[in-house]
């Protein structure tokens, strides 16, 4: 089975991010650009596969310019196999369905048989790409998966189901799971798998050599306007006895800050 | 000009985050245990493709040059303990590279090719209690009988001696009066689970803690003849060839730990108060800092002119560095040795009460760094090495010279 992964370059999360202006949006000419890390998850969950035998072949998509090659040859360092970057003047002002669409049809193309991608990208935290994906080719899907499990062509997905509880999806092949934190620890690059990179072909395709146009891929989403976000708010201090506080500190740092 | 196979930033890049991710979390436990899990590691490091980085691609190495074993070195060098630097460093570039050079296709199958992919530890047993820079009297032999070698003797101060599987041993394989100590000698691949080798202990040190340095006895121990590197009578020859190398290796360590002294120091002295100021706001402090800085940066200099220097003999084919390379490699085992006790001597001072505990990086680096003038060649073997060259040590020429003189001739003079 060959496996897809979903993996976009974003502004990496210490990177100083200043909006230009209204209209032009985020200056990125002096952030540094690195694989979403939701999608080092994907990328890693496939590696694991191929190293367990269940995946043949790891393919690798990205849509973007020139410039997200390099950490489409980070993934072939890690070991994916096969680097495609779509790459489309219809793609500039596309949103995210159109670049699902985009997504679905290279993958749909190279005839795999799961699609991973991180739950959502660090830039613009959209989390709409896997599942449109899935619905675009009508397969199943698990989105916020923390445990994977691949055989018999199905799987079973362990799933966030909010407030700290999670739940356990069965479906069968072809499906697109998005993955969540704690499914693993991706891998660094071998030094020798860097070495290769630098000879790794990207294939890069054109809309027109996915079977779509500039139409199908038009932005439904309009953006009205670029602006920095509020300045944080003070921060609150919970009263009360200390056993109430402690499980009301837990159930807002699960439910409202969404770090447990 | 074709774009290199990888540039040195990379490997960097590769080796500290390996740092960061696999030896500094377990630094402090392995410092107090006094060991650290070789086979562990090791095979981690094979994994990233870091145990080979300047062997043949044929035996699972990188193939380059070696400008990228000096990056490995110095990058290796800012962890937190330097013992599992040096472990590190006598896998890659210290037991190895005679058995790379010159080692049988079947020995570099059965261990080299383990090695670099960090399945198998190795030692070097070189030093004994009556031979430590002192490499020709060693006492260690290894007697012909039948198909095999049977080795009698013992190596002190061997690092990671206690978790070895094989010891690239260095014995005489020729004995009895008359015999030159420099082409009586073998290197020898001992299988270290072979009958009649005695791990005798782990050595309590003075600093290096991590690092299982062993004593080994060997009683008996018969090891295949097909184990010889090379050829019989070359092993001090094959050994001096791969000094030049080690003792780069080495100060390339010094210097990234020295680095990354000199910034934890900075950090230290600015924090910490005094009078109602940063320690580091002193004059004598940053002045002091800022002249240690220029210090090491003369030896990465100095490190760098003669890796280059090297890499350029090695394209040109020579096996054997030239007598200038000698020279400057032997001037910077020295400088590093001399910079390591100076560096951690003055910055301990400034981290005062903190950086006399035990546990403080100043303190460490001050235990640690002291073997940089002992192994691997002494200061005095290396001054030595650069008076010889110098024509400045005392010996068969300057005896000729006097003689000369007192005949009332002129040797050497200079043509006019």
């Amino acid at each position: 089975m060959k496996i897809g992964v979903c993996l976009k370059q974003v502004p990496a999360t210490d990177s100083p991010i200043k909006v230009k202006d209204a209209v032009s949006g985020v200056d990125l000419a002096a952030v540094k650009m690195v694989i979403n890390p939701y999608d080092e998850f994907a990328l890693e969950e496939a590696l694991k596969l191929k190293d367990a035998g269940i995946a043949t072949q790891v393919i690798v998509y990205t849509v973007g310019p020139a410039d997200a090659d390099a950490r489409l040859k980070d993934a072939v360092a890690r070991g994916a196999d096969i680097l495609v970057r779509i790459d489309d003047p219809g793609l500039a002002a596309a949103d995210s369905l159109g670049f699902a669409k985009a997504l679905a049809a290279a993958a749909k193309a190279d005839g795999v048989g799961l699609i991973l991608a991180g739950k959502q990208a660090v830039d613009t935290d959209n989390a709409q790409v896997p599942a449109m994906i899935a619905e675009l080719l009508g397969w199943a899907q698990a989105t916020e998966c923390d445990k994977l499990e691949v055989a018999g062509g199905g799987f079973k997905a362990w799933v966030a189901a909010g407030g700290g509880t999670r739940d356990v999806l069965q479906g069968s092949l072809p499906a697109v799971i998005s993955t969540d934190k704690g499914i693993n620890s991706p891998r660094s690059p071998n030094i020798k798998g860097v070495m290769a990179s630098k000879k790794a072909p990207v294939a890069v395709k054109d809309l027109a050599a996915l079977g779509l146009s500039a139409g199908d891929v038009a932005a439904k989403v309009s953006l009205k306007a670029w602006g920095a976000p509020p300045p944080r708010p003070a921060g609150r201090i919970l009263q009360g006895a200390p056993a109430q506080v402690a499980k009301e500190l837990v159930g807002l740092l699960r439910s409202e800050a969404k770090v447990i | 000009m074709e774009s290199e196979p990888l540039s040195l930033d990379e490997l960097r890049a590769t080796v500290r985050a390996f740092v960061a991710e696999e030896i500094d979390p377990h630094a402090e436990a392995w410092e107090e245990a006094q060991l650290f899990p070789a086979h562990t590691l090791f095979k981690k490091l094979g994994d990233r493709g870091l145990l080979g980085v300047g062997r043949d691609p044929r035996w699972g190495g990188l193939g380059l040059d070696f400008r990228y074993t000096v990056v490995m070195a110095e990058e290796l060098g800012r962890c937190k303990t330097a013992a599992v630097a040096m472990a590190i460093g006598v896998q890659t570039d210290m037991c190895t590279p005679a058995l790379a050079n010159f080692g049988s296709d079947e020995l570099r199958e059965k261990y080299l090719v383990p090695a670099i992919a960090g399945d198998l530890v190795g030692c070097i047993g070189v030093s004994e209690p009556e031979a430590g820079s002192d490499v020709a009297s060693i006492r260690t032999t290894a007697v012909k009988d039948g198909d095999d070698y049977v080795i009698n003797g013992g190596k002190l101060w061997i690092t990671n001696g206690i978790q070895a599987d094989f010891m690239v041993c260095l014995a005489n394989t020729e004995t009895g009066p008359g015999v030159n100590p420099h082409n009586n000698k073998s290197l020898i691949v001992v299988p270290m689970n072979s009958p009649g080798v005695e791990r005798a202990k782990k050595l309590h040190k003075l600093g290096m803690w991590a690092s299982d340095t062993a004593q080994i006895f060997f009683d008996n121990v018969r090891v295949p003849q097909s184990h010889l590197i090379g050829v019989e009578g070359a092993g001090f020859l094959l050994q001096m060839l791969q000094f030049q190398d080690e003792r780069l290796w080495g100060a390339a360590n010094v210097v990234g730990s020295l680095d990354q002294l000199i910034a934890d120091t900075i950090e230290q002295t600015r924090l910490r108060m005094a009078f109602g100021k940063p320690i580091l706001h002193n004059q004598v402090v940053h002045h002091r800092l800022a002249e240690l800085c220029t210090e090491i940066e003369a030896l990465r200099a100095l490190i760098w002119r003669t890796t280059e220097q090297l890499c350029a003999e090695r394209r040109a084919g020579e096996v054997q560095a030239s007598e200038q390379v000698v020279r400057l490699a032997s001037m910077c085992k020295l400088k590093a040795g001399r910079l390591s006790r100076e560096v951690a001597d003055a910055c301990l001072q400034y981290w005062g009460g903190m950086g006399f505990m035990w546990e403080s990086p100043v303190a460490r680096m001050f235990r640690d760094g002291r073997l940089v003038s002992i192994g691997g060649g002494a200061d005095e073997v290396m001054l030595n090495i650069i008076s010889k060259i110098d024509g400045t040590l005392p010996g068969r020429k300057e005896e000729l010279q006097l003689l000369a003189k007192a005949l009332g001739y002129e040797i050497n003079k200079k043509k006019s």
